[in-house]
């Protein structure tokens, strides 16, 4: 108990202390200062913003995944589950890199967006392209379980009932992974929130357009603004931290009220 | 159940791996640091010299073999020339320092001490024993007739440059372009100038590796504003799809070196290292550095290289911008000239 | 388990169609990143590839990435353990604050993990100066990329072994102490047997983002080549050295290590699915 709370201080407590205390060194005007420049704004939006469309996203192609993988038997099942995982042990830099070259213009991929006048890599959707692949697995593992735990009764109950296909995955099926699927969503959010090494090489980087907050943090301490960095590093820790204690809230609030 | 016996024993080999790692941690680390610290150097730099130095330490430690017997080890740490100043000031133990300008080891003497104030007059040239300057690259056959800094302004002209902000080279070629501007009508000419010139600018990578990487391998953009020596390396790695093209100015690029006194005191390497900054302006070291294209203060070097090196007029930074610390100031600082240029409109 | 399942769904046409659209969301978003690095890797033929992956800076980068795992990830198990222990067998005030804290690194960006350290050990940082006169070298050393490491990896083996733990409850421990076993004995009969897979999973994941972590290690290394370039820095060095060859046979490498642990990970969740499946439900 004792090592379990000292290595907590020593790993967690302490260095969010030193995060937590070195913005002040500005004054509190000067950290409202550093968070509303504009440059700076414009970053914490692009990333809270496409982190947050990314983990919606993610959402309806997650349910996909985990619907198919868990419904139906098909040639490929098992590997296409495994893979699922992919992005989680890929190292970030090297799928920064693999998603570069498959989405620039001259890429596989980018190639043919490029034909109907997409640009994806270095572009906003090149961010979001990344931040997808990333939060991918934690929306699928979240639901997956659920969705195999779902009571074949209760769906076949509503069969016999008369429920067809889509009232039975509206209304028994989605209420009963709501919880799970807010939770997974909301880790990919985090996720998204955070990521650098698969974002800055295909993102462009363009101040005000496609500079995500961590970069910023990064070119802030390139400039030995070791104040504002921490700002604007403190700042994301508190909002992300912030948005998963109340997606949590909501979760817990739907699974009580689903259990009753 | 009939597994679980297996399992168990998986889990002891598990746990038998993890000790084995555990055990050879400290071996491994012993071997890495065991070796005398007075003999191994550590050259901190910029982007763009990798190469250059890999050929530079190589003939050094043989020199100091030659005089001494000793053999010597020099580790090379590249990146952004901010990002490495930072990490020296951060506590990275350089021996030497060798940035793409003088800002940067500016900011390493006034924030962390390690070095006097006056360290560029320690050593001849500025204590730049090599220099370069800003040249445009762009596609075989120039299809977009880029001959000259006007052209760049043109609408649909896509032009590739790193972040001045982040990358030492970005902001001499930001400066090249505006001292451009500069000579058209002044000040309010030079912003419009440079704020034109960016909007043409699809990519804004953090380094200039990373840009070149941009334009040669991604294959975006119609020309690269780029270190003259990075310049020929491209056409050297990527094939000879590129032309280099001089424009009619630009600005003459000084990447100033330096001892790190409070680190080389406490590696007691002072001797090895003031060797290795004053064996950069030896002949023989000259002749590489001619060799990698940056351009050689020795006579002899530049003569043998002449044909690769055009002389184009070249301004300096302490003529047209009054230095860097002005010029770090007015134009890359947070609020500065450059963070104008994205301002929303 | 789904073949059950199948029988449920009466639309033929439905599920190729929603079955062929999951294989285009993989193979756009995951398969052919991963082809690419090994398309990039085996470009100019396996001579090459073989020399990149041998040459002393790559087997260094190798050394120090396996190096620093074996360091960060027995101490997050050991602390995921005992932090799950504590949760799960005893109540006590600030038990939410505990959990709470231990989620926090998850909401952390892996740049902000490294930027910590340097507030904290840089030269410039509060214990810096004193560092520096002790000569304790923790930033661009292989400390402060321990360091670095386990902050970021720091939630996954209590995570998975916290939602395990409180379903087994304290009963089978409580048993073994009134019968007489010493907490210790208790411990390595009951408990751990009881969640030895949990723990390995949890020790997989860990151990995959451990060695492919590279936004934290990248603020805290210096980049000193041979020396404190880990292999997904080792990535970088070699990308921005225009050796293309080199930087995907490297990144070859760290997938390969990833399609490794998915492997194990797959093999754990098929043959214990029960012991697992409490996880899932964070």
């Amino acid at each position: 108990m004792g090592i379990t709370l000292a290595y907590l201080g020593a790993i967690v407590v302490l260095p969010l202390a030193a995060l937590a205390i070195r913005p002040w060194e500005l004054g509190l005007s000067g950290v409202w200062q550093e968070l509303t420049a504009p440059r700076v704004a414009a970053a914490l939006k692009l990333s809270f913003g496409l982190s947050a469309i990314a983990a919606l996203v993610n959402a309806p192609l997650g349910l996909l995944l985990a619907w198919t993988l868990t419904r139906y038997e098909f040639p490929g099942r098992r590997i296409l589950d495994a893979l699922v995982d992919l992005p989680f042990a890929l190292p970030t830099a090297v799928a920064g890199i693999a998603l570069t070259a498959i989405y620039a213009p001259n890429g596989p991929l980018g190639a043919v967006f490029a034909k109907f006048g997409l640009k994806t890599a270095y572009s906003p959707l090149g961010i979001f392209i990344a931040l997808i692949f990333i939060g991918l697995p934690f929306v699928v593992r979240a639901i997956q379980p659920v969705l195999q735990d779902v009571d074949a009764e209760v769906e076949e109950a509503a069969t016999t009932l008369g429920a067809n296909a889509l009232q039975r995955a509206v209304f028994v099926v989605l209420p009963a992974i709501a919880p799970s699927l807010i939770s997974g969503v909301s880790l990919a959010f985090a996720r998204a929130v955070g990521e650098y090494g698969s974002v800055v090489f295909i993102a462009g980087n363009m101040p005000m357009k496609t500079e995500i907050a961590p970069l910023l943090i990064v070119i802030k301490l390139e400039q030995y603004d070791y104040a504002g960095a921490a700002a604007v590093g403190l700042a994301m820790v508190a909002i992300s931290f912030g948005a998963l204690v109340v997606i949590n809230a909501v979760q817990i609030h739907l699974a009580g009220r689903g259990r009753r | 159940m009939t597994h679980s016996h297996i399992t168990r024993r998986g889990l002891v080999g598990a746990g038998a791996a993890l000790g084995a790692a555990a055990a050879t941690a400290p071996l491994l680390a012993g071997q890495a640091f065991a070796e005398d610290k007075s003999l191994t150097l550590l050259n901190v730099s910029y982007d763009p010299t990798r190469e250059l130095y890999k050929e530079i330490n190589a003939a050094y430690a043989a020199y100091w073999k030659g005089k001494t017997g000793q053999v010597i080890r020099i580790d090379q740490s590249h990146g952004g020339s901010g990002k490495q100043a930072r990490s020296v000031i951060d506590g990275l133990q350089a021996d030497v320092v060798t940035l793409a300008l003088a800002a940067d080891i500016d900011e390493i003497s006034a924030r962390a001490k390690l070095l006097p104030a006056n360290w560029q007059s320690r050593l001849p040239n500025n204590s730049t024993p090599y220099t370069s300057t800003i040249v445009f690259l762009v596609r075989k056959g120039n299809p977009w007739k880029i001959k000259d800094w006007p052209d760049l302004v043109k609408p649909g002209v896509g032009v590739i440059t790193a972040n001045p902000k982040t990358s030492g080279g970005a902001r001499w070629a930001y400066l090249a372009a505006y001292s451009y501007g500069l000579k058209t009508g002044g000040p309010a000419a030079a912003k419009d100038y440079i704020t034109k010139l960016f909007k043409n600018v699809p990519v804004l990578d953090t380094g200039a590796r990373g840009s070149t990487t941009t334009f040669a391998q991604r294959r975006i953009g119609d020309v690269l504003l780029s270190w003259e020596n990075e310049a020929y390396l491209t056409i050297d790695e990527f094939g000879p799809n590129f032309d280099i093209i001089y424009p009619s100015s630009s600005i003459l690029a000084e990447p100033p070196v330096a001892l790190v006194d409070k680190n080389v005191d406490r590696h007691k390497t002072r001797t090895l290292a003031e060797g290795y900054l004053n064996f950069l302006y030896s002949p023989l070291a000259q002749d590489i550095i001619a060799k990698h294209h940056f351009r050689p203060r020795n006579a002899v070097a530049a003569a043998k290289y002449t044909a690769n090196f055009k002389q184009i007029p070249l301004v300096t930074v302490d003529d047209t911008f009054g230095g860097w610390k002005k010029a770090q100031a007015t134009h890359f600082a947070d609020g500065g000239l450059f963070d104008q240029i994205y301002k929303p409109t | 388990m789904s073949g059950q399942r199948t029988s449920s769904i009466r639309l033929p046409g439905l599920s190729i169609l929603l079955v062929l659209a999951s294989a285009l969301v993989m193979g756009m978003l995951v398969l052919l990143p991963l082809f690419e690095v090994f398309r990039g890797a085996f470009e100019k033929g396996i001579g090459p590839y073989l020399a990149a992956v041998r040459e002393p800076d790559a087997l260094s980068a190798i050394r120090l990435t396996l190096l620093v795992a074996a360091i960060a990830v027995p101490l997050n198990a050991a602390f995921g353990v005992a932090a799950a222990w504590c949760i799960a067998k005893f109540e006590f005030r600030g038990k939410s604050a505990l959990l709470t804290m231990i989620d926090l690194p998850f909401s952390m960006s892996p740049v902000v993990s490294g930027l910590v350290w340097v507030l904290l050990f840089g030269a410039q940082g509060w214990f810096g100066t004193w560092l520096i006169d002790h000569d304790v070298k923790i930033i661009f050393a292989t400390t402060g990329l321990v360091l670095a490491t386990i902050l970021v990896t720091f939630p996954f083996v209590a995570r998975e072994l916290i939602p395990l733990m409180q379903d087994q409850g304290a009963d089978e421990e409580s048993a073994a102490l009134t019968l007489g076993a010493s907490g210790f004995t208790t411990f390595f009969r009951i408990t751990l047997p009881n969640i030895r897979w949990a723990l390995l999973y949890g020790v997989l994941l860990c151990n995959a983002r451990a060695m492919g972590e590279f936004g934290a290690v990248s603020v805290v290394s210096g980049h000193i080549r041979g020396l404190t370039t880990t292999l997904p820095l080792h990535v970088e060095v070699l990308y921005n050295d225009y050796d293309f060859v080199g930087a995907f046979a490297t990144a070859s490498l760290l997938a390969s290590l990833g399609l490794i642990t998915l492997v194990l990970k797959t093999g754990l969740e098929w043959r214990h699915a029960g012991e697992l499946s409490a996880n899932r439900r964070h």
